[in-house]
């Protein structure tokens, strides 16, 4: 594919994946909201796979596999940490049956 | 294995990423939806792993592995009441990610002049200018939720004008780059002027905005991520990236309307260093009517129906269990118990909610500002917790107020209202509240966490 045409592709796929954002995020309640913003803030740990990418391509100077390195460092603690707080977090939302017997 | 493979498992990570948005839906489903995003990741992960071009490294291992055993940690130890600290933080290494991924990528294909397309050249910009501000100012948003530097904006004469002048020579510096400079030291440059406005940025806005800040660098670390994506010609980064630019854009809407105020506003405007001549309502004319914990006792148990509505004050005292057991205590006598919540309580989106749920209470109980609305003209008594503009009536009635048309919990409308609050300060934005002055409002002063301690001791003696 030529790059104009891959370029092109992105764009689309940029915009759809907008419109799916805000079509899938506006039906979150806002009770949810905070287990929206860690769970978010782990995809956006997607930016370690831009990271290993640029850590493990061969044949580059000790400069690139450095920061590489340091982004791999931080993206791994961006992906381990979002997960994990949220998942605590979502443990804790319970629907318990009422405790009260009629008021 | 070949491109199309691993497209087709980067593929199956989008799906499990959108699936994981959208079973945040309901509280029910919402922890299954984050354990098939988290597996989507791990398939990311391999996939980028078997891809040509990508040697596996030790120093690849050994980064993630103390990247991750650093996360983990954190992520365990972490106290609920710290957790919009623990979102800036976990914005701020995505973002310093994004951008050393930028500089890296940059090296790797600048050299020989001409080489890179232009937009790849803008893409690599835009995730270094992007990441390396949210790097910085999530970096100042940590400091101050965690106190270590002041709450209150930092603002000094010529503060938008120096702003100003850092991100026009980032721009500048960008330019350059795209139209042909491609000196390695002219990105780093960027990458240096990005750090120094993310720090300007966010050190005038003030804690009482920081859910509006918070939400606006998660945007802006998806954005990031989306631009790296760009970089690297790799949709998942970009979907990923853009669904986090459009959660964080739709949070930072929510938190602007909630305050009713503009994002620029919220940004620029240094909310609660204007001394806003314009809110009357002396307070030295304001009659406080200060009481025991006995006597709110008395009120709390021979009432049929009592509304908390938590602030950040609950938080910062870690008071939410000694709520929920006041709360269990009086529904174990019969009266109604359910918390109104405010979307901008707290300092982040929904971190109420979350301590409660911290504490146990069902979300069932937890009300939404509509709803709650609703419900405070048959409200025997509003217990305000360490909340202040919340529930300031000033935002209802006086057009002079700073924050007037501010959507508010109308504790006001419930017979009577019950304040805990440390002293008589005016909240963080330095604005009066003449709820105080209310000839239904009565005030306990103290510490929230005893002062509901002693709340729940008085009801059991009765």
């Amino acid at each position: 594919m030529s790059h104009t045409a891959t370029l092109v592709t992105e764009l689309t796929v940029l915009v759809l994946a907008i419109f799916l954002g805000f079509e899938v995020i506006s039906k979150v309640p806002t009770m949810l909201h905070t287990p929206l913003m860690s769970g978010t803030n782990a995809i956006h740990g997607i930016v370690l796979v831009g990271a290993l990418i640029v850590a493990g391509s061969p044949g580059q100077g000790t400069l690139v596999h450095v920061i590489g390195f340091v982004a791999v460092v931080l993206a791994s603690a961006n992906v381990v940490g979002g997960f994990v707080v949220t998942d605590r977090m979502l443990e804790m939302f319970k629907k318990k049956k009422e405790p009260t017997q009629g008021d | 294995m070949g491109t199309n493979g691993i497209n087709l498992l980067y593929l199956v990570t989008i799906v499990c990423f959108v699936l994981a948005l959208r079973f945040l839906s309901s509280p029910a489903h919402a922890r299954r939806g984050n354990q098939v995003g988290a597996a989507g990741m791990v398939v990311a992960i391999v996939a980028t792993l078997l891809k040509s071009g990508v040697d596996i490294t030790w120093l690849m291992v050994i980064g993630a592995a103390i990247g991750g055993a650093f996360g983990a940690v954190a992520a365990r130890r972490v106290k609920m009441t710290a957790m919009p600290q623990m979102v800036a933080l976990f914005n701020g290494v995505g973002g310093g990610a994004a951008a050393l991924v930028a500089l890296a990528e940059f090296h790797r294909l600048a050299p020989p002049a001409g080489r890179m397309h232009a937009d790849i050249s803008v893409a690599i910009l835009l995730s270094a200018l992007i990441g390396g501000t949210s790097f910085a100012g999530s970096a100042i948003a940590f400091a101050k939720l965690q106190e270590w530097i002041k709450g209150r904006p930092i603002v000094y004469p010529g503060q938008k004008l120096v702003n100003a002048l850092v991100f026009g020579a980032c721009l500048a510096a960008g330019v350059a780059v795209v139209a042909g400079a491609e000196h390695g030291w002219l990105l780093w440059a960027l990458v240096g002027g990005a750090l120094v406005f993310g720090v300007m940025f966010v050190l005038p806005i003030g804690g009482a905005d920081m859910p509006v800040v918070i939400s606006l660098l998660n945007a802006f670390t998806g954005l990031a991520a989306a631009a790296t994506g760009f970089e690297l010609e790799n949709n998942v980064l970009i979907v990923s990236g853009m669904l986090v630019g459009a959660s964080g854009t739709f949070l930072t809407i929510m938190m602007g309307r909630a305050m009713n105020r503009s994002i620029t506003n919220v940004l620029f405007g240094a909310f609660g260093q204007v001394s806003s001549s314009g809110s009357t309502v002396g307070g030295d004319e304001m009659t406080i009517r200060s009481t025991t914990a006995d006597d709110v006792a008395v009120m709390l148990a021979y009432a049929s129906k009592v509304v908390i509505v938590p602030g950040y004050g609950m938080a910062v005292a870690q008071a939410q269990h000694d709520v929920r057991a006041l709360a269990d205590l009086l529904e174990s006598r019969g009266v109604e118990v359910t918390y109104a919540i405010h979307p901008v309580a707290g300092r982040m989106p929904g971190h109420m909610n979350v301590l409660l749920a911290e504490a146990n209470v069902p979300y069932t109980q937890l009300k939404e500002m509509d709803e709650a609305n609703g419900e405070f003209a048959r409200t025997d008594v509003s217990l305000v917790i360490g909340a202040n503009d919340v529930v300031n009536p000033d935002a209802r009635n006086n057009a002079g107020s700073p924050i007037y048309g501010m959507p508010i919990l109308n504790v006001d409308q419930s017979q009577a209202t019950v304040v805990l609050k440390r002293s008589m300060s005016p909240g963080f934005a330095g604005i009066e509240n003449p709820l105080f002055g209310n000839p239904k409002t009565v005030m306990l002063f103290g510490d929230a966490k005893d002062s509901v301690a002693k709340l729940t001791a008085g009801v059991k003696t009765l």
